[in-house]
């Protein structure tokens, strides 16, 4: 019997944070409740070390290890540092906001490491079976983390929406999946794309195959009309949850994106464009136009994301290298915008309030005439207005579109961000035209308020350096091919 | 008709009949007991295919174990049928949809000629030593073993996930510490009381 | 005569010859089993009176030996009564759902080097898949019965095989792992040589929680919580009588028979003498197993004479935080020695 053993360098990060967070996972059940911070600390160390050894190991040239399973390239190590830049803001923000909840537990740590362990395996993977796994540890994490607030019925009937919804989701996309093996023969991603390759692209089979696979990745991303777990499972899951929901998953969903349908199924494109274009035409419509009758900011933050998924999907849909690294670009910039506003959230509440409902931000500049002006950079950013990045992540997809010809698609674009744009402005005018109901001080760790400031000048203060991360998109996108 | 094809028929008569009366019969624990047998059949279905290690594993893990914990807690529920029936009428016009298409795709999908006899190779003819269980083994300790790991980081979350959801310390658990238990001495528990005898008044 | 017999023998079509020989062979395994069965109980009865200082049964046949035979009869003769508002079907079934998986996992036990019925390549997976199996008898008995007490001893029962299950399972890897094979001819093989060949010695603790387990996992004293005669007068066959019962008491016993047979062939060697020389090998094989078989069955009913009876808490105790614990360190300590340190041959 011969076994050569696989290369592992590549996946030594993937590794060194599931070692970890079985390490915290054990050393938090010695630890007494003052005491968790050190959960917390190794968490963070945790991301930080991992971010080095990514560093580390960042190849030029795509790796293949694990009988091809296992892909390291320029892609991945991009992904994978934004997952850990994220994740480990998420952490900082939740800290005091789980803490004066009673939900300080390590589990909340180490659940959100193995669901960045989950990422990381759909960042990387070559493989469908690998793709899916890390699907299943990602969503797995997340239930748990939804359904964490035991005590509240909100949060156990998001979990299992989420739950319900979600399975079924996965069995779709492996219904699909497994059809593409019947015609294809295999399911290693570059062997499937290589048996495409040579056969007929109107192929029955393939598309009934293509249909299933889009069907679950629309759920997973939240597209119209894939939706309706999104703004329950938003608003019911504790904030710290729906921070780390509303970010570093939509990450992996794009890697999930990139390595199905173009690493994978690029031969296909005529195909899935078209029911592309339907997805993101319906839920840039749905989500910027319920997203106005919403009196609760996470409902709302939940149908906005609805149309930013949208509006990511008009890049991929113009199945070109350009249109790609747009959608890239989009969800990176959506990430930060996303983990900002929830970020905001929870800086408002306190124990026993959570800011949740839009009157909770009435007056905003008058307790607090900062944080207003970040909310403001946010909400700007949020609908695309000129001076921050969110404006230029707008344009990029909808150039790309145009770029490929389909104009009337643009112009819809265009008009559902202007609609859209009404419910970031009413926030605005809430906070700056309103008398504020509630004057409590609004107190914060001097952490949370350093990231807080960090993470939205971020979108201002890119602009210059714009350039630089949308050749980093380009270049990950050229080495897929 | 050859004895093996007796066999496949009988099997597969049974599991499609059991198949439907976990959906359609009316009470949960029977459902149970019906997907039991489903799973049954389907291992004899494997065992045809020479897959014997798959048909155990079938056996051992879905009906030894799973099956016994999820009659476990559907027999200590309870359902309320009539609750449970509320607004079938209402969903069924759409749930049918959704099947009506569902059948209509796999036979799309199966007359297709895709999957056609003439497509697959013939299996091939396994000699003596073979072992099935050795083979599995083989595959899936080298080339799948990174899905086989993540697979078990999977069950390691479902566990960390299950006990997070239901572990609670509560003041009012009368908890017993086997150690304390043991280590018990009689000193700690009976007195000696030195008494006079008593006298009749 | 033979003569004739063999011309009628020739006169049956191929496969109903094969069929016939495998009928004749599965009866030869059985009626002495139920026979076994059935002086199990006898020898329970006096084996328990001798520890407690009585004499036990001595009034059918002589010296009590009918005492079996007389048992069976009364329970025959007696009515079957069906419980109202019992699952009938599910009430009848149930019985023979415990009894079978006691018998069918038979076909597999190598009794001697050339004496097993089917030869199977994953004979070990098939007895563990049947075991498990048994107690689909118990809980559809107590939730068939209608009644609470059998319905508790259902979920007792189902609670405590689901935990017990696991620790023997690994208790099975650390086996398979030292005879890197799963067919339990050849696992008897690898012990060849006499007694400090057996697996008894490198995987002790493995032994010591196999037997336990399967003392739990046949519901027999200390374990019987699903019985628990004190607490839930007779737990979940406390609705039936006549021959249901006698069923379901058939089926605790071949159980019992049936571990120790797997005790035996696991890690005491099969049908192979301690000792290579003289007077043990004048014994024939089939006798080392017997006689293997009849010392682990003499500890079943010695515990039951013995020990109080566990309560529920405490037999989830030692499943889960004692059993699995073990076996997964032991089953690391057989790997390590193995691939790592030159001590594996110890272990194989």
């Amino acid at each position: 019997m011969t076994f050569e053993m696989p290369n592992i360098l590549p996946a030594v990060p993937e590794i060194f944070v599931f070692s970890m967070a079985c390490v915290i996972l054990i050393v938090d059940l010695f630890l007494s409740e003052r005491r968790r911070i050190v959960s917390y600390l190794l968490a963070q160390a945790t991301l930080i070390g991992a971010a080095i050894l990514t560093f580390k190991l960042m190849v030029s040239e795509p790796v293949f290890t694990f009988s091809n399973m296992f892909v390291a390239d320029r892609l991945a190590d991009v992904l994978k540092l934004a997952i850990y830049a994220v994740t480990a803001s998420v952490f900082v923000y939740s800290r005091d906001y789980l803490r004066t909840r009673g939900m300080y537990r390590g589990e909340y740590f180490v659940l959100g490491l193995f669901g960045v362990v989950g990422m990381m395996i759909i960042v990387s993977a070559g493989h469908f079976l690998t793709l899916y796994l890390g699907l299943e540890l990602l969503a797995l994490s997340l239930y748990a983390m939804v359904a964490f607030q035991r005590d509240s019925s909100q949060a156990t009937e998001a979990a299992m929406k989420y739950f319900v919804l979600g399975a079924m989701a996965s069995g779709m996309l492996l219904y699909g999946m497994s059809i593409l093996y019947g015609v294809t023969g295999n399911l290693e991603i570059a062997a499937v794309r290589r048996a495409l390759a040579g056969m007929d692209a109107d192929n029955v089979m393939l598309i009934f195959g293509l249909v299933f696979v889009i069907v679950g990745i629309a759920f997973k991303l939240g597209a119209v009309p894939f939706h309706m777990w999104v703004p329950d499972v938003y608003h019911g899951a504790p904030t710290s949850v729906t921070l780390y929901i509303g970010t570093a998953p939509k990450l992996a969903a794009f890697a999930l994106v990139i390595r199905l349908l173009i690493g994978g199924l690029e031969n296909l494109a005529a195909s899935w464009q078209d029911i592309l274009v339907i997805l993101a035409v319906l839920s840039m419509g749905v989500g910027n136009v319920i997203a106005i009758a919403q009196d609760n900011i996470k409902r709302m933050l939940a149908y906005s994301s609805i149309s930013h998924m949208g509006f990511f999907l008009l890049g991929i849909l113009s199945a070109t290298p350009n249109g790609y690294s747009s959608a890239m670009f989009y969800v990176l910039i959506y990430a930060v915008m996303s983990l900002g506003s929830f970020g905001m959230i929870i800086l408002l509440s306190r124990s026993g309030f959570e800011a949740e409902r839009l009157e909770d931000f009435k007056g905003l500049n008058q307790r607090s005439p900062w944080y207003a002006l970040l909310m403001l950079i946010l909400m700007f950013s949020m609908a695309g207005v000129p001076p921050t990045v969110g404006f230029y992540a707008k344009l990029l997809v909808i150039q790309a579109v145009i770029g490929v010809g389909m104009v009337p698609l643009a112009i819809v674009a265009v008009l559902f961000a202007v609609i859209g744009a009404y419910y970031y402005l009413r926030i605005i005018k809430l906070m700056y035209f309103d008398e504020a109901e509630d004057k409590t001080p609004i107190v914060a760790g001097g952490d949370v308020r350093l990231l807080m400031g960090v993470n939205v000048m971020l979108l201002l203060a890119i602009m210059p350096w714009i350039g630089v991360i949308i050749d980093l998109c380009s270049q990950a996108i050229k080495q897929l091919s | 008709m050859e004895f093996k094809q007796f066999i496949f028929y009988f099997f597969s008569a049974v599991l499609v009949f059991a198949a439907a009366m976990v959906i359609t019969i009316r009470n949960p624990v029977k459902a149970a007991l019906f997907l039991v047998l489903a799973f049954f059949s389907a291992a004899g279905l494997w065992i045809l295919l020479q897959a014997e290690f798959l048909a155990i594993i079938l056996v051992l893990v879905y009906v030894g174990a799973v099956m016994v914990l999820f009659l476990f807690v559907v027999m200590m529920l309870d359902i309320n049928l009539v609750r449970l029936r509320e607004g079938f009428g209402e969903y069924l016009p759409i749930g049918g949809l959704v099947a009506v298409l569902l059948v209509i795709e796999m036979a799309i999908i199966l007359s297709s000629g895709q999957f056609g006899l003439e497509n697959m190779p013939e299996p091939p003819a396994y000699t003596a030593d073979y072992s099935n269980t050795r083979e599995l083994g083989r595959l899936l300790y080298t080339f799948y073993v990174y899905p086989f790991e993540i697979a078990a980081i999977i069950l390691l979350v479902a566990i960390v996930a299950a006990i997070t959801l239901t572990m609670r310390r509560r003041k009012d658990t009368k908890y017993q510490d086997p150690n304390k238990q043991i280590r018990v001495d009689r000193k700690d528990r009976v007195r000696m009381v030195k008494m006079r005898s008593e006298k009749k008044v | 005569m033979t003569e004739f017999l063999l011309g009628v023998w020739n006169g049956f079509p191929g496969w109903s010859q094969t069929t016939l020989l495998i009928l004749v062979k599965i009866l030869a395994i059985l009626l002495p089993l139920i026979l076994a069965v059935a002086y199990l109980t006898f020898a329970e009865r006096k084996i328990i009176g001798y520890i407690q200082a009585r004499i036990g049964p001595n009034r059918v046949g002589p010296r009590g030996w009918l005492q079996p035979i007389a048992d069976a009869f009364k329970l025959m003769l007696k009515e079957i009564i069906v419980p109202t508002n019992a699952n009938k079907f599910l009430f009848i079934m149930a019985p023979v759902l415990v009894f079978t998986p006691a018998l069918a996992a038979w076909a597999v036990i190598p009794f001697t080097d050339t004496l097993v019925l089917a030869n199977i390549d994953a004979s070990l997976l098939f007895v563990l898949a049947l075991t498990s199996m048994g107690v689909y008898g118990v809980i559809i008995a107590g939730w068939a019965s209608n009644s609470k007490y059998a319905f508790l001893g259902a979920m007792r029962s189902a609670a405590q095989i689901v935990a017990y299950e696991i620790a023997m399972g690994f208790a099975l890897v650390g086996v398979l792992m030292a005879a890197g094979s799963l067919n339990l001819r050849e696992i008897v093989l690898h012990q060849e040589g006499g007694i400090h060949q057996w697996y008894l010695l490198p995987l002790f603790p493995l032994f010591l929680v196999y037997f336990i387990a399967g003392v739990a996992e046949t519901n027999r004293a200390p374990f019987d919580v699903a019985e628990g005669e004190s607490e839930i007068v007779a737990g979940f066959h406390v609705e039936y009588s006549g021959m249901a019962f006698a069923v379901f008491f058939l089926a605790e016993y071949a159980n019992m028979i049936l571990i120790s047979a797997l005790v035996t062939i696991m890690f005491l060697g099969g049908w192979l003498p301690p000792f290579n020389v003289a007077p043990f090998t004048w014994i024939p094989g089939l006798g080392w197993f017997l006689i293997k078989v009849s010392l682990i069955l003499f500890c079943f009913l010695w515990f039951r004479a013995t020990f109080p009876r566990y309560r529920y808490d405490q037999i989830m105790r030692l499943g889960w935080k004692v059993f699995i614990p073990v076996t997964l360190v032991w089953i690391g300590v057989i790997g390590g020695a193995m691939f790592l340190t030159p001590w594996g041959y110890l272990f194989h």
